[in-house]
């Protein structure tokens, strides 16, 4: 199986706006808070990114739609990564559909 | 199933592209709370709405009807129904709640306004003027419609005069505080929750209330905007002995709400663990979002008592023609 990979994906979302997951170490709290218990938020998610992993994002538009914004994740954050703002700015990109 | 998400997206930032919100109600209905308060058109000072509380009981029609749509084979139209609805406003069509529904959440503003004469504070109301702040929109990432609507908002304010808005609710007041100087230049509003404004100005309870609640914070409160000693402050001074549940203050439990418009089912898996967590600490909680409000409502039933803050704030005011047992 290929992968394409879009190598400017995580440049792209900078320019939608404040887009800092590179900053994710990585850890795992924020999936060990998250009351909706997604494996996948936001971790993972932010992985894909910097991979340039976009089909991967895109398979996954209904987990990006369906985080809370509710900031649990942020508040236990460590790097200090602005995880809601980041998930705000993935729906925005999915939305757009200009990729 | 959750209908398709672009398309339930589409529809709700359609209506606030088109109709100035994301389900757009008539004037006469988002205003009749302030019928009876006479309260003077305009000011440097105005209280705020952003039309949340009164939107609820629609949102609760459209998202039962959403629900039952999902599971039939008319989901497959979604798409047809974006086209139509931006010739005709469906969602004012199709929700129609009852007055005993409306006035239910019609009363939370006029609680507000109350607490606040009685506290001395002068203020106005921009009647059809006070518009949705664009939340919903704003979380769900269309951010294009979200700048040109807060423009018009910031144009509202300016054509009024106003100079400080005093907010009723954790979502418009983030918007109003923390999005809109963003997304505005020059934008120049000082924004307070009426949480914030009241609990400035100390002012002593005419009744003690007896009872026990356990109080949850809104996410968009505690860790949006830092909003998290102001409720416990207006609460000790009625009298109620007010209990922590399991995740409180800065580390409190979402209620599953903001999840609702796409997938109500999750919404609903949330609400009912917070649930659990509230009610193992008091029977009577008290919340301070309407999201939170009638998602943890809708989830409890009869188990856990589920009132706005404003209500116990109006009936510790002296307000007995308000009050009711605890």
């Amino acid at each position: 199986m290929s992968t394409v990979v879009h190598r400017d994906l995580a440049d792209e979302l900078r320019l939608i706006g404040s887009y800092d997951a590179e900053a994710c170490m990585n850890c795992g709290v924020c999936t060990a808070v998250c009351p909706l218990e997604i494996a996948l938020l936001p971790r993972r998610l932010f992985r894909y990114v910097e991979l340039g992993l976009a089909d991967r994002v895109r398979d996954e538009s209904e987990t990006v739609f369906s985080c809370l914004l509710c900031r649990a994740c942020e508040e236990s954050c460590p790097a200090e990564v602005h995880i809601t703002e980041n998930v705000r700015v993935l729906r925005h990109w999915l939305l757009e559909g200009s990729h | 199933m959750p209908l398709p998400t672009r398309d339930v997206i589409g529809i709700l930032t359609d209506n606030l592209r088109l109709r100035g919100s994301v389900l757009p109600i008539p004037a006469r209905r988002a205003t009749r709370w302030a019928r009876e308060l006479d309260l003077p058109r305009g000011g440097e000072t105005v209280l705020y709405t952003g039309m949340m509380y009164q939107l609820i009981p629609y949102i609760e029609r459209l998202v039962r009807l959403e629900q039952r749509l999902g599971d039939s084979p008319l989901a497959r139209f979604s798409g047809v129904a974006r086209r139509v609805n931006r010739f005709v406003n469906g969602a004012a069509l199709i929700a129609r709640p009852s007055a005993g529904e409306r006035a239910e959440y019609d009363r939370v503003p006029t609680n507000v306004a109350k607490l606040l004469q009685q506290a001395g504070v002068e203020f106005g109301y921009l009647y059809e003027d006070d518009l949705y702040s664009g939340a919903l929109a704003h979380d769900l990432g269309a951010d294009a419609v979200v700048a040109t609507h807060a423009q018009r908002v910031a144009r509202s304010f300016r054509e009024h005069g106003v100079k400080e808005v005093i907010t009723i609710d954790p979502h418009t007041t983030t918007m109003l505080r923390t999005v809109y100087p963003t997304l505005v230049d020059d934008y120049d509003v000082r924004v307070r929750s009426y949480l914030e404004v009241l609990a400035e100005r100390a002012v002593p309870a005419q009744t003690q209330l007896s009872g026990t609640v356990v109080l949850h914070d809104s996410c968009v409160y505690a860790r949006y905007e830092n909003v998290v000693s102001e409720p416990r402050d207006l609460l000790a001074t009625t009298g109620l002995t007010v209990v922590e549940p399991t995740h409180a203050g800065k580390l409190t439990w979402c209620c599953g709400g903001p999840a609702e418009a796409l997938y109500p089912d999750k919404a609903a898996a949330v609400a009912s663990r917070r649930v659990e967590q509230l009610g193992a600490a008091a029977h009577d909680c008290v919340t301070m979002c309407p999201i939170c409000l009638v998602n943890l409502r809708k989830s409890a039933g009869e188990t856990v008592r589920f009132r706005d803050i404003s209500e116990y704030l109006v009936e510790a005011g002296g307000d007995h023609a308000k009050r009711s047992q605890i």
